[in-house]
């Protein structure tokens, strides 16, 4: 290992070279064999196939094998598949992790308890995928490398004048005498140049090439997938791409989640429909069929700031824009965008209640309750007054005694009064809930319930991608590399002298033979050339046979 | 066959792969931690982020006034049944610590004053409870689940985090940790 071969022409070759870099002569057994050429490498010694020893070289030849970077693709393939059978962690009306995990065993049973265990349900932050994709940009990093190094040297260092031997073994090949084999390759060279190819005159010898860049196509595209690969790992680095969602009710004022120093406040959410009036007559039909269309789902926002040097918890803002948040019109500052994404409607806002006298029915006084913010004490005048002993905003009954607030939304609220007239100086108290009135003692007073009012609620969610970039430069190197390696061919024609006085063709791409025929074709009309064949079906012969030389092997 | 030439070659090609290969495994290893789009979170040995609130009573609390003391920070809600469990153990750990330097505030996440008095009340709490009206001081910790306590040194750092209910034993053995040495 690690030694060189000497080809007979002079040229030293790396180990596992398999034709020479120079004139081309097929070096090893397997080259000898081949009726035509593999050209793939150029027949260059790649690394990885030429030591292996090691567990770091071991290593960086699982990594350098095509194959394991196919076998990658298709396991992240179906594994992306697989998680896409079950609704994903975000989808679903759980909190905690134990929720998640209960929710995935009683709605899916068996398959979801073993869907969640293998982290199916949050797949892209499952350690497993992030392995995947890792192993994913390893593999194309080190195969890229392993190939690009040696291809671009044996390209550099490619004479002008090959071995028979290598001509024989190309696909486009003839041999044939002419009336004046040197002044053939001369005017070749004329022809081709024409044909802006570049090319090469060495005594008697011809080489003329287009479109080597195509060559770099794939390894192009594997550098912008890796900076695109790149820019998603940065997503994960602080600052650099938030994603958060926040509810927000009208009236209110709120921090904003990931954004510190900033508070969005909602002045209003509006939610209109398509009347039919105002639609065309077509989608008038369509509003017939569909009932109701949403035109609009706006939130008139004022985004505020922290002023300088006040800290989280001070109410010192000040204002910084005001924008109506508008589907796909974000409000933009400082990097971040805020999107309209979601809405509650009618949320309990207020409630109105009556003091009246049981006995008559007559009315003492009205008072509206903020159930956001309700007062401790409510005077109706003239001596009458209402406690709140104490509020319950999402009451679920009594247990021990006590009454039961399973959250701080006012989904269902609950008072203790103590009410106190006049006629009860010392006061009365009552329980309240929506339709149910608990008293302690039999009260010459009630609280009766007039009115509600409620608001709305936005769904928004906040957005900051400082990777846009990262991710639009790594896309385009992407599609520079695609298009530069399936517009343009690497052509190339060999036209050389043989030792007795007979002139020998061989052309080469690594697509688009037809092409390549038709300028070997035109070149033809000026100049004496030998006939030549594509062999194609020879090749395919040649595949067919390996293959059935491999399966006997195995 | 093998000069010592190619020797050196191949071993610095070896290093050379073995770096590159560790470089890697690194890489992999940062994006295993990493978790997109939710900002930074706070962590043990993080200096505790600066705020300022208004209690029940209107006295304002700043965490930076309280260097050199230690600061029991406890995120809690009315509505949460552990937040309810834990806080008897709070007000008789803090009546036994707050000579001691171990400072209680109680930040009640965005509720109504009247209901945080009414708790208050009932259950006899007399450390300080500053309700969180914006939710600034609950995004600047990343509080997630309620209750959640920070436990916060005397030189503003954060020696622990606590999202489970705790038991006395537990709230004593915090209070002791932040406790300032004599």
């Amino acid at each position: 290992m690690g030694n060189t071969i000497k080809c007979q022409c002079g040229h030293v070759n790396p180990e596992g070279t398999e034709l020479c870099e120079a004139c081309g002569r097929p070096l090893s057994e397997e080259a000898k064999e081949r009726k035509i050429a593999d050209m793939r490498y150029e027949g260059a010694a790649r690394r990885s196939k030429t030591h292996n020893m090691s567990i770091i070289d071991k290593t960086w030849n699982f990594f350098s094998s095509v194959k394991v970077g196919v076998w990658i693709i298709i396991i992240l393939l179906v594994t992306s598949a697989i998680g896409t059978l079950l609704p994903q962690k975000m989808y679903v009306a759980a909190q905690t992790e134990e929720e998640v995990a209960a929710y995935y065993e009683l709605h899916y049973g068996v398959v979801g308890k073993v869907y969640h265990m293998l982290g199916f349900n949050d797949m892209y932050s499952s350690w497993w995928f992030k392995i995947l994709v890792g192993m994913l940009g390893v593999s194309i990093i080190i195969a890229s490398v392993d190939r690009v190094v040696p291809l671009y040297k044996s390209l550099k260092k490619q004479r002008t004048r090959r071995h028979p031997s290598f001509m024989k073994r190309q696909r486009i090949y003839g041999v044939g005498k002419v009336d004046h084999p040197e002044q053939s390759v001369e005017q070749s060279a004329e022809q081709f140049k024409k044909l802006k190819y570049n090319v090469k005159l060495e005594d008697g010898a011809m080489l003329a090439e287009k479109g080597r860049f195509s060559r770099w196509g794939p390894y192009v595209n594997h550098t912008g997938l890796i900076i695109f690969l790149a820019g998603i790992l940065l997503r994960g680095l602080p600052g650099f791409y938030i994603d958060e969602e926040m509810w927000i009710r009208e009236g209110e004022r709120k921090a904003i989640p990931s954004a510190p120093g900033y508070y969005i406040e909602s002045e209003g959410f509006t939610m209109e429909y398509y009347s039919k009036e105002e639609a065309d007559e077509v989608f008038g039909e369509a509003l017939d069929k569909a009932g109701m269309i949403a035109k609009n789902y706006q939130t008139d926002a004022i985004l505020y700031k922290d002023k300088d040097g006040a800290l989280p918890g001070t109410t010192e803002l000040e204002e910084v824009k005001r924008h109506p948040i508008i589907v796909n019109e974000p409000l933009t500052y400082d990097g971040y965008s805020i999107f309209q994404m979601d809405y509650r409607l009618d949320e309990l806002y207020s409630m109105t209640f009556s003091l009246n006298e049981k006995a008559t029915g007559e009315s003492l006084g009205q008072m509206t309750i903020q159930l956001d913010n309700p007062a401790p004490s409510y005077d109706l005048g003239n001596g009458v007054k209402v406690e709140i002993l104490d509020y319950y905003s999402d009451y679920a009954g009594i247990k021990d005694g006590e009454p039961q607030n399973l959250s701080p939304v006012p989904n269902n609220p609950a008072f203790i009064f103590k009410m106190t007239t006049p006629e009860t100086p010392k006061g009365e108290t009552s329980f309240v809930a929506i339709r149910q009135t608990l008293e302690t003692e039999e009260n010459l007073y009630e609280m009766k319930f007039v009115a509600a009012d409620t608001r709305d609620i936005s769904g928004l969610v906040i957005r900051k991608d400082k990777t846009l970039w990262i991710l639009l430069i790594g896309g385009i190197i992407f599609m520079i590399g695609v298009a530069q390696g399936s517009y343009w061919q690497h052509r190339r024609v060999w036209i050389c002298t043989g030792d007795e006085g007979e002139l020998i063709l061989a052309g080469h791409t690594n697509k688009n033979w037809f092409g390549l025929m038709k300028e070997i074709d035109a070149v033809k009309e000026h100049v004496q050339l030998p006939p030549y064949e594509d062999r194609e079906d020879i090749e395919k012969e040649e595949k067919e046979r390996l293959k059935e030389q491999k399966g006997e092997n195995e | 066959m093998l000069s010592t030439e190619k020797v050196n070659r191949k071993r610095n090609r070896t290093i050379r792969r073995g770096i590159v290969l560790m470089l890697f495994v690194i890489v992999i290893i940062v994006g295993l931690t990493l978790e997109p789009g939710k900002g930074r979170t706070l962590a043990i040995g993080d200096q505790a982020p600066d705020f300022q609130l208004v209690d029940l009573e209107g006295n304002v609390h700043k965490l930076s006034d309280y260097k050199g003391k230690g600061v029991f920070l406890n995120f809690w809600g009315t509505w949460c049944a552990p937040c309810k469990r834990e806080m008897p153990h709070m007000e008789s750990q803090y009546n036994v610590f707050k000579d001691q330097g171990v400072e209680v505030l109680a930040i009640n996440v965005k509720e109504t004053d009247l209901k945080v008095s009414s708790f208050r009340n009932a259950y006899g709490l007399t450390f300080p409870i500053a309700i969180d009206k914006t939710e600034a001081v609950k995004e600047a910790y990343r509080i997630k689940p309620l209750p959640t306590t920070i436990l916060i040194d005397p030189n503003g750092k954060i020696v622990d985090i606590v999202t489970r209910e705790m038991s006395e034993e537990q709230v004593k053995h915090y209070m002791e940790m932040i406790r300032p040495e004599k």
